[in-house]
């Protein structure tokens, strides 16, 4: 075998901007064997293996109906409640799990980064991917649901065009997720408060992102305060989503275009600061 | 860089914060972050002096490493020997990229494959084939490159019918096996070695050796190895850097590289003073070294003892300690009370003869009383010291506490008839 030769060097500090894709590249397969690894080790000896995937949004979906929809009486712009919830808990838990999973992702892989090089960037990257794999097989639940309010129910919904979007939001949830975790990560290897914040933030979010109300209700019942809401760049991917396969929701583009100049300009910030931290972190884990 | 380097090393220096990490650190940042803007040094990391870890000091950085440089050419199998915390690994670790160097550089030619640990990200739930490809894939492989060097892998390892079976299930030797056997298949142009061969028993360390060997004398690649073992490296390492308290003492041939090692890991004289002022009689202060060449190694002490006033006469014990708590070896000079204890100093000297002890770290803790029953003082693992040395020459297998302590000089008279 021909081998080239690889010329390196290893130097205190490197530029700012060497975000090293090419070396990420190279380690294409370990990003695939990770992602194997991640999805076969979850549900080995388990008994319903991958079934668990379904487990938590069923049961978010049944007691956001019962609590939000029944108790609260929050509207849910006229769509069935359990589809209403269903379609944000789906989004909103690929968005978190990335996340939540990316910014302990230095803590967590302590071990081996302690003791191999590979690009860093590899391990946020598969936790991305690997919590797509896991999106998927909730969004099959997700239309399972849809199939049986729209033939056994009778339920008045109609998936619009914006449907063609949905790759889209996909890309840009997992892009903010893995951004803002990249950025949270670089800064818990020093300061570790906020690993503890990380949780509960997540799930204030949620509250300050439409999965649990339309945007067309607070806009309505908090005129003042809802700006914070239209600022979250997740409310604009819930809302797409939800319009996309539920044909309700508010949608623009001009909001589409805001949340996807954000997510560009978190997740450049997120993998400038991580390559940053990475080089040094086995010093202060 | 030349045709025939394969590493070179210039001014390398690595710092490391001392103490608590985390406290303050956002105005420490500001302020670093102030002087680099006006151009200026860190200034924490000025104040840095060299890692000797027997000397307490006011500054809160060490240098691990300060200003080595060496190169390495392609195809040599280079030793690098240096007591605990000489900085050994935190050159390997720089070397793999774990972690960066806080000044200097490194250049290099070809693709490092390190072994700092074995089995690096095994997933103990994944069967033994799907280790293989992930911990290949960790350390830099391409599928189709595992893929073509399986059946080799499986082989050296010997677990061919564990092969489907989750890695959980193994035994420590079986992890140990396949997870070196896949790091030794990896095709790089450098190998880097960290005492992996700590583990495993005595057969599989011979084949891991038997590897090394082969890659490095064989097959023309560049090794680097840091072990404990001085015989393993003298086998295997046509060079040796020495690196004492962060800094390289010399970069030459094997043999004159462990020479200088135990020489000075010999003569040094490793002290331990007392922290306690009240109590009486009382050990003040022991100092240790040793002399001689294996097998016959001499421990010289020279203990100093304090009293406030006269005490009835005393005897003295010095129990040496394995590296797991266990007394292997006592030492005491008389059986009866011999020591006059009057107010003052007592210094006392003596000579411990350590014949054929093996390699490895032993502790010292002293003891004084007037019986057996009643202890003056007693002070617990005060001072460590280290045999590099082995007591049998040309031994290249390790030893083996278990085995025993003591490699006892022997002589053989053999007739045939």
């Amino acid at each position: 075998m021909v081998k080239e030769e690889q010329d390196w060097t290893i130097e205190a500090s490197s530029s700012l901007f060497d975000l090293k894709l090419n070396e990420v590249w190279a380690y294409r397969d370990l990003l695939v064997l990770l992602v194997r690894r991640d999805f076969v080790s979850f549900y080995k000896q388990t008994i319903l293996g991958p079934l668990w995937f379904f487990i938590q949004p069923l049961f978010t979906t049944i007691i956001f109906t019962f609590i939000f929809g029944t108790l609260a009486g929050i509207s849910t712009d006229e769509l069935p409640k359990p589809l209403f919830y269903m379609a944000g808990i789906t989004a909103w838990n690929y968005f978190a799990d990335c996340l939540t999973k990316t910014s302990s992702v230095f803590k967590d892989n302590a071990g081996i980064f302690g003791k191999v090089y590979f690009p860093r960037l590899i391990m946020p990257l598969s936790i991305v991917v690997s919590n797509l794999v896991r999106f998927g097989v909730q969004l099959i639940l997700f239309f399972l649901f849809m199939g049986y309010f729209y033939f056994a129910k009778g339920a008045h919904f109609q998936p619009s065009w914006a449907i063609l979007l949905f790759p889209l939001v996909v890309v840009l949830m997992a892009l903010l997720g893995l951004g803002l975790g990249m950025i949270i990560s670089a800064m818990t290897t020093k300061y570790r408060d906020l690993s503890f914040l990380i949780s509960f933030g997540v799930q204030l979010l949620m509250y300050a992102t439409t999965v649990i109300y339309p945007l067309s209700t607070a806009i309505e019942k908090y005129p003042k305060y809802s700006w914070l809401i239209e600022f979250n760049p997740m409310t604009s991917l819930i809302e797409t989503f939800r319009y996309g396969f539920l044909g309700k929701g508010a949608f623009s583009w001009e909001y589409l275009g805001y949340t996807s100049l954000i997510t560009i300009v978190i997740l450049l910030t997120g993998i400038v600061v991580f390559n940053k931290v990475e080089k040094n972190f086995v010093d202060t884990v | 860089m030349s045709k025939n380097i394969a590493i070179k090393v210039e001014n390398l220096s690595k710092a490391y914060q001392l103490g608590q990490i985390g406290t303050g650190t956002i105005s420490r940042d500001l302020e670093r972050w102030y002087a680099r803007i006006r151009g200026k040094e860190d200034p924490f990391l000025r104040i840095g002096e060299s890692n000797d870890q027997n000397i307490k000091s006011e500054s809160n950085m060490v240098w691990s490493l300060k200003d080595i440089n060496f190169e390495i050419e392609q195809g040599d199998a280079v030793g690098i020997i240096g007591r605990n915390g000489a900085g050994k690994s935190t050159l390997l670790k720089i070397l793999s990229k774990v972690t960066a160097p806080s000044t200097g550089k490194i250049s290099g030619k070809g693709r490092i494959a390190s072994l700092l640990e074995v089995g690096t990200g095994f997933h103990p739930e994944l069967s033994g084939r799907e280790n293989i490809f992930l911990n290949g894939a960790i350390l830099g492989m391409r599928k189709k490159e595992i893929q073509r060097k399986l059946d080799e892998i499986v082989d050296f390892a010997g677990i061919e019918r564990y092969l489907d079976t989750p890695v959980k299930r193994y035994s420590s030797g079986m992890y140990v096996r396949l997870a070196f056997a896949v790091a030794a298949h990896l095709e790089s142009e450098i190998l880097i070695v960290d005492e992996v061969l700590a583990v495993g028993d005595a057969e599989f360390q011979k084949k891991c050796l038997g590897k090394m060997g082969e890659v490095s004398k064989g097959e023309g690649r560049t090794v680097l190895f840091v072990s404990h073992n001085m015989d393993a490296v003298s086998a295997l390492c046509q060079k040796g850097i020495v690196l004492q308290n962060g800094r390289k003492q010399i970069s030459s041939a094997v043999e004159e590289a462990i020479n200088i090692y135990q020489e000075f890991s010999q003569n040094e004289v490793l002290l331990w003073e007392s922290t306690n002022e009240n109590h009486s009689p009382r050990f003040e202060s022991v100092a240790i070294d040793i002399t001689g060449n294996q097998p016959y190694l001499t421990l010289n002490i020279n203990a100093r003892l304090v009293s406030d006033q006269k005490y009835a006469p005393a005897f003295i014990t010095f129990d040496i300690k394995d590296d797991r708590g266990k007394t292997i070896i006592q030492s005491m000079p008389s059986a009866t009370p011999f020591i006059q204890i009057n107010q003052g100093t007592a210094n006392l000297d003596l000579k411990v003869e350590l014949t054929g002890l093996v390699p490895g770290f032993y502790s010292l803790s002293p003891w004084i009383g007037p019986q057996n029953t009643v202890t003056y003082n007693r002070q617990e693992d005060i001072l460590v010291f280290e045999i590099a040395q082995n007591p049998t020459k040309n031994r290249v297998f390790p030893y083996h506490k278990s085995d025993g302590f003591i490699s006892a000089p022997t002589s053989i008279q053999i007739s045939y008839s």
